[in-house]
């Protein structure tokens, strides 16, 4: 009970310290500007040239790493909470990979030299086709298990398709752009990116907090909760579908981002006793601490070439991923002990 | 709590192709303690599950004058509570956050944001159960014994006129096997119809007001469990030869030998 009664301040403090990240974020660059140097610009002339270097520059890049680590984070919870497994990630259903393969058949096509909105609008239509035929092979009423092999024949089948699209790639270049936009990043993006993106993982978030007691009741099995009174085939469906938008517009804008869909709920879990409704603000509020703190960092860590974040939240994410696993064998052997 | 009459009219099952429920058809009383017995196959957690619209079936089902099929899935959730086999809980939850599950029908979203109302009826069914001592424990810490009865507090937090419950007693000791038959029990003396699936024919028996024998998909015998219980049905369905006596006015059956 103290759990929920908290939930309020913890989410006020995890409220706090994303506002300090995205103040930090906007400050971070080749000019560099102090927190108070940022907030002072809010109020600078249209024609100042901070103010025109945080509008223009940093401001659409902030706004997506809030918003797409936020998704990433609301989309792990989610489905952890669907399929009541703590190891499941947004991309279970193959919806980013899908995205993602989109995404470089434009480049290797060359569709983006010539349509700059070429290659996010395919990724999210990607993302849309997995769902369409996830379902297709699944079934719209089948069982769990089924949609999970489905959704992992999608994830191949898409990867299998990235992979020929960098092998016809006609160029070089072409290849190493794909592989370079892979990595994941959110270097350079326009406001532009951000109208693209924002309306897609809004709807997302309402989605999936919308069904939030659902969840709640999923602890108990789709048998008890159907008899509580969810529609467990609708859930499943309005999880698929929202995630899919929601991860399919965050890989349009920005490649592919791994690890925080599943970190994310993790970190929250133990704060919000193991509930899976409370835990989805929660979760998602980490995911932008998350994303924005990557995004500091590959901005600070000084190398010859840019680090791209998808890179830095895998290499930090795969470690801090195995140290869960060997607290939770810790907590196991003790309960048996 | 309105009355739950409840009659099922030719109630056919299918799962796979394969008919486990033939033309069953039932009246049931509110206030009636009712075991479904039967051996394993039979169909009984398969009738069961028709009755609490979980599977698809043919037939008519009317609860408290009201046609199942023709109630939205909340308003089936308000009328019949279901306690599922295994008690299964994903996360480790608070054992009073699983009782108020129970108040999910009823608008109940959040836990920790209770009304006064609902966390009256959380409070009294796990009181009626037993298991305020241990409320904000993770109910995975719980025992077998701990857990069935927060589990049953669930469904009594619903407050449905219909108690539909899978094997209550599975797995658990003497002492919880009894208390959770006697609490079934006593939910029906109050006023709701319960129907409990169960294999201890010595304490459906014992306990139930109607026992009702299920045999390869068709009621083969329903009634008092004198009625139900005869040597005969006892070595056609179940196979078995019984100690039967009587002890504080109440039948006593004994599961013997096997007739082979």
């Amino acid at each position: 009970m103290s759990t929920g009664r908290s939930l309020p301040w913890l989410l006020a403090g995890q409220g706090l310290l994303v506002l300090v990240l995205f103040v930090i974020s906007l400050g971070v660059g080749p000019v560099r500007l102090s927190p108070g140097a940022v907030l002072a610009t809010f109020t600078a002339p249209a024609d100042d040239a901070h103010r025109m270097i945080i509008f223009e520059i940093r401001l659409p890049r902030a706004v997506l790493a809030l918003a797409i680590g936020g998704i990433l984070g609301l989309g792990g919870a989610a489905m952890q909470g669907l399929l009541r497994n703590p190891l499941a990630a947004p991309s279970l259903f193959g919806a980013p990979q899908a995205a993602a393969f989109a995404a470089v058949a434009t480049i290797s096509l060359g569709i983006n030299d010539t349509l700059s909105w070429g290659l996010p609008v395919a990724a999210i239509a990607g993302a849309f086709a997995s769902v369409f035929l996830l379902l297709a092979v699944a079934g719209r009423n089948s069982s769990l298990l089924l949609l999970i092999l489905a959704g992992l024949a999608i994830s191949s089948l898409a990867g299998a398709g990235t992979a020929l699209a960098m092998n016809l790639a006609p160029n070089p270049f072409a290849a190493l752009e794909i592989a370079f936009w892979l990595l994941g990043s959110l270097e350079d993006r326009s406001s532009r990116h951000v109208m693209l993106a924002l309306p897609f993982i809004a709807v997302a978030a309402l989605l999936l907090f919308s069904r939030r007691g659902a969840f709640r009741a999923l602890t108990l099995g789709e048998e008890a909760a159907q008899s509580l009174g969810v529609d467990v085939a609708k859930l499943r469906l309005i999880v698929i579908f929202a995630v899919a938008l929601g991860v399919g517009a965050s890989v349009a804008v920005a490649g592919t981002i791994s690890f925080i869909g599943l970190i994310a709920p993790h970190l929250m879990r133990p704060l919000v006793g193991h509930d899976p409704a409370r835990l989805l603000a929660p979760a998602a509020l980490t995911g932008s601490a998350l994303l924005l703190s990557a995004d500091i960092a590959v901005r600070i860590i000084p190398s010859s070439s840019d680090i791209k974040v998808g890179v830095l939240t895998a290499i930090i994410g795969v470690p801090f991923f195995l140290y869960l696993i060997l607290r939770e064998r810790r907590s196991l052997a003790g309960g048996l002990a | 709590m309105s009355a739950a009459r409840l009659i099922a009219a030719g109630i056919n099952v299918s799962l796979g192709g394969k008919t486990v429920v033939q033309q069953a058809s039932l009246t049931l009383e509110a206030g009636h303690f009712v075991a479904l017995v039967g051996p394993n196959g039979a169909g009984k957690t398969s009738l069961l599950r028709a009755i609490a619209g979980l599977i698809p079936a043919t037939g008519n089902i009317m609860i408290a004058g009201q046609r199942l099929a023709a109630l939205s899935m909340r308003e089936r959730a308000k009328l019949i509570a279901y306690l599922p086999q295994g008690h299964a809980v994903h996360w480790p939850l608070a054992a009073r956050d699983v009782v108020a599950l129970g108040r999910y029908p009823h608008g109940v979203n959040d836990p920790a944001r209770m009304q006064a109302p609902d966390l009256a009826i959380v409070n009294e069914a796990m009181a009626r159960t037993d298991t305020l001592a241990f409320a904000g424990r993770p109910v995975q810490s719980l025992s077998g014994g701990e857990k069935a009865r927060v589990m049953l507090a669930r469904v009594f937090a619903m407050q449905a006129p219909l108690l539909l419950a899978d094997e209550p007693t599975a797995a658990l000791d003497p002492h919880h096997q009894i208390a959770i038959m006697q609490a079934l029990k006593d939910e029906a003396k109050a006023g709701s119809l319960v129907i409990a699936v169960t294999h201890d024919i010595g304490l459906a028996a014992r306990l139930a007001d109607t026992l009702i024998l299920i045999d390869k998909g068709r009621i083969t015998a329903q009634g008092t469990p004198e009625d139900v219980l005869t040597p005969d049905n006892l070595a056609n369905v179940y196979g078995i030869r019984a100690y039967m006596a009587r002890h504080d006015g109440q039948p006593v059956i004994m599961p013997w030998a096997t007739t082979a």
